[in-house]
């Protein structure tokens, strides 16, 4: 079939053709593969940040989960550091890996403080020498995520959602990862909290060289933190670009559609740019249509389309779209 | 206008009419650092299970049906050891029996016993009076409370067992496990119970006819099948229930994070699951102890309960149908118990999943 996938050393994180089909029961004893990710394939250097955008229900956190093995993937193969991510081996990367949830109430149990949430992981991985030690750690990982330490001993119910989030953040933090998922970890949270949580996000990319896959479905937020943007639609990569080049010249029609409904705070811009509507909804991803899976809401749409699946292919400069049209 | 720079004195406050409705402002003192830094803090932070118990302690029913489940404990502890007589003895006085001490009114002395008095005897109050066959009717329905009591909390602790058993093994592992064990859950769901105890009890008569003088075999072979029924047939819905709490818990985000974090299945279930449910099933239990309470005095009350001349709250209401119209209290003084005891069961239930819910907490 395909040649081997070979890693390259200089990437942190590298998921190649990764597939993720889930069964969805259509009788008793009939199932049909809902394919929440279909052949996602990129890569992530040390300490950068690869930003994931994409509608609902496209499978964005899908990837995230997939790419930590919470789900068996249907095929493909994910790379930490070279080290080849299977059910094998992922116990031992569970320390370098790490994420952040979106829902910041159903993320922390509310049987627990705030120092055993954010202890969970070091009691796991046995990363303390005294319970001393322990409290010390909890406190620096409280410290750096901006919370008081008299904070320590309460429960989550106590705290607003910004504060929640960032002891999902310490917790993350605690086993001083190399690398953290960050699954829509502004999304539920208001304006002014989320550029607060971002800033701190950069911030402690800054002093730690985490690397992130930051997944949003808000473009505005995206652009800012990551170095480079991936585009998903129906399970599948559209574009990957440079953010200010997928900015500035966005390629793939869904890109340009999604970039015209990012809102402007200036209503004078605003009135004078056209916006790309789209018509029509997503495809149920149990139901795909033929070729690529944008044609059906594509204004470029042809028989091209219909036939085969565009694939990835470089425009220059690392700016991957997948799309026939030139 | 200018804002006055002096300080603040109550002194210098205008005098206060005395139809005015003004604060009189002398009465305030200010706030001293200490107690502004004391409102900053958030509340005192406490323990799930004692924050818990402080909001249950708040709420006066809860409390009140503790007070009464308390009392009622130490009533059929203390009781037999306070009251002469026994539950299945006919009164005696000095060493004689007697025959006229039946039927009594709660209060009331048989002759013999007023002869006695009067010769300088002390003879114990019978204070909920006597039976139709002369005994005394108070310590019958101390032990009638402390069977229907003792029945009620086993027979909730082995729907407790088995239900916790079978809903977390179902809900954990899910999927076909799941499918085939909630089926059989429904296939014991559908038996009738009250047929089942009947057919059970006319079963174990035959098969196991308990003899001696143990616990089991003054309790009869009716009891036992009611214990049988409960565990064959009651634990359906606690296991349900279980099922259903792990089922919900595991969706939550923090058993993810777990799973992130590296945490083994024990682990997960140990530190995020069990303490996540643990609380509705202990809510569900104390629900549970008034139904079994209920059941079995129902059953007593149709005569399948306990065997005489053990007396439980049901049997004794039934024993006193006959007479409702004579002797009214026979049948007034089982029913309130039965009353209070599953009242105040139910009142700390519901206070308890008031106070432990996390539901209703955020």
């Amino acid at each position: 079939m395909e040649e081997k996938f070979t890693p390259d050393s200089q990437y942190l994180v590298q998921a190649h053709d990764m597939k993720m089909y889930f069964p969805i029961k259509t009788g008793w004893f009939h199932s049909k593969p809902l394919k929440a990710v279909d052949g996602v394939s990129f890569d992530i250097r040390p300490g950068e940040t690869l930003g994931l955008v994409g509608e609902s229900g496209c499978g964005k956190t899908t990837v995230g989960r997939t790419l930590l093995r919470l789900y068996n993937p249907t095929g493909g193969e994910v790379y930490f550091d070279g080290k080849k991510v299977d059910a094998k081996s992922i116990g031992g990367l569970r320390k370098d890996m790490q994420m952040v949830f979106q829902d910041p109430y159903s993320s922390l149990n509310p049987r627990m403080t705030v120092e055993d949430i954010i202890g969970e992981p070091l009691d796991v991985h046995k990363l303390y020498t005294s319970r001393q030690d322990r409290r010390d750690k909890i406190l620096h990982l409280m410290e750096l995520v901006g919370l008081n330490a008299e904070h320590a001993t309460r429960y989550a119910h106590e705290f607003s959602g910004g504060q929640r989030q960032r002891i999902g953040i310490a917790r993350a933090l605690a086993t001083n990862p190399r690398f953290i998922v960050c699954d829509e970890a502004v999304s539920a949270l208001d304006v002014s909290i989320q550029a607060q949580v971002i800033n701190m996000f950069e911030d402690l990319q800054k002093q730690l060289g985490v690397a992130y896959l930051f997944i949003a479905h808000d473009l505005l937020v995206v652009h800012h933190i990551s170095k480079r943007i991936a585009v998903m639609y129906l399970g599948r990569m559209v574009e990957t670009a440079d953010s200010n080049e997928l900015n500035s010249n966005p390629i793939h029609p869904y890109t340009q559609s999604l970039l015209s409904a990012v809102p402007y705070p200036d209503p004078k811009q605003a009135k004078e740019r056209k916006r790309i509507i789209l018509e029509g909804d997503v495809p149920s991803p149990l139901n795909m249509p033929s070729g690529c899976p944008f044609r059906t809401r594509c204004r470029y749409a042809t028989d091209e389309c219909k036939a085969k699946m565009p694939p990835l292919t470089d425009r220059g400069g690392g700016h991957m779209v997948a799309c026939w049209n030139k | 206008m200018g804002i006055s720079t002096e300080p603040y004195s109550p002194d210098k406050t205008p005098k206060k009419h005395p139809l005015s409705l003004q604060l009189d402002v002398s009465k305030f003192e200010k706030a001293t650092d200490e107690e502004k830094k004391q409102a900053d803090v958030m509340s005192e932070s406490t323990s799930f299970f004692r924050d818990g118990m402080r909001r249950l302690m708040k709420n006066p029913l809860a409390v009140f049906s503790i007070i009464v489940l308390i009392a009622i404990i130490a009533t059929i502890l203390i009781a037999p050891r306070v009251v002469p007589y026994s539950y299945s003895e006919i009164i005696t006085v000095n060493g004689r029996r007697d025959k006229s001490a039946t039927n009594l009114a709660p209060f009331t002395y048989s002759k013999m016993e007023q002869q006695y008095m009067a010769q300088g005897g002390k003879v114990f109050p019978h204070i909920m009076g006597t039976d139709e066959l002369g005994r005394d009717y108070f310590i019958r329905v101390i032990y009638g409370t402390r069977i229907s009591l003792t029945v009620g909390v086993f027979a909730a602790l082995i729907v407790l067992i088995i239900g916790i058993l079978y809903g977390s093994i179902s809900g954990y592992f899910g999927g076909k496990v799941d499918l085939i064990m909630m089926r059989i859950v429904d296939v014991i769901y559908s038996l009738p119970d009250l047929l089942m105890i009947i057919l059970l009890s006319v079963v174990l008569n035959e098969i196991i006819k308990p003899t001696g003088n143990g616990l089991l075999a003054r309790l009869g072979t009716n009891m036992i099948s009611l214990f049988i029924v409960f565990g064959l047939l009651y634990w359906v819905g606690m296991a349900r229930l279980v099922r259903g709490q792990i089922l919900t818990i595991k969706q939550n985000d923090y058993v993810l994070a777990a799973r992130v974090s590296g945490a083994k299945s024990s682990h997960i279930i140990r530190k995020h699951i069990l303490p996540n449910c643990i609380s509705v099933i202990i809510i569900s239990a104390a629900l549970q102890i008034p139904s079994a309470i209920f059941t079995e005095s129902f059953l007593s009350f149709i005569g399948l309960g306990v065997k005489a001349p053990m007396p439980s709250l049901g049997s004794l209401a039934s024993a006193a149908r006959s007479g409702i119209t004579t002797y009214t209290y026979k049948l007034i003084f089982p029913s309130i118990m039965i009353a209070l005891i599953t009242l105040a069961f139910n009142l700390l239930g519901d206070g308890l999943r008031d106070a432990f819910d996390p539901k209703l907490r955020r």
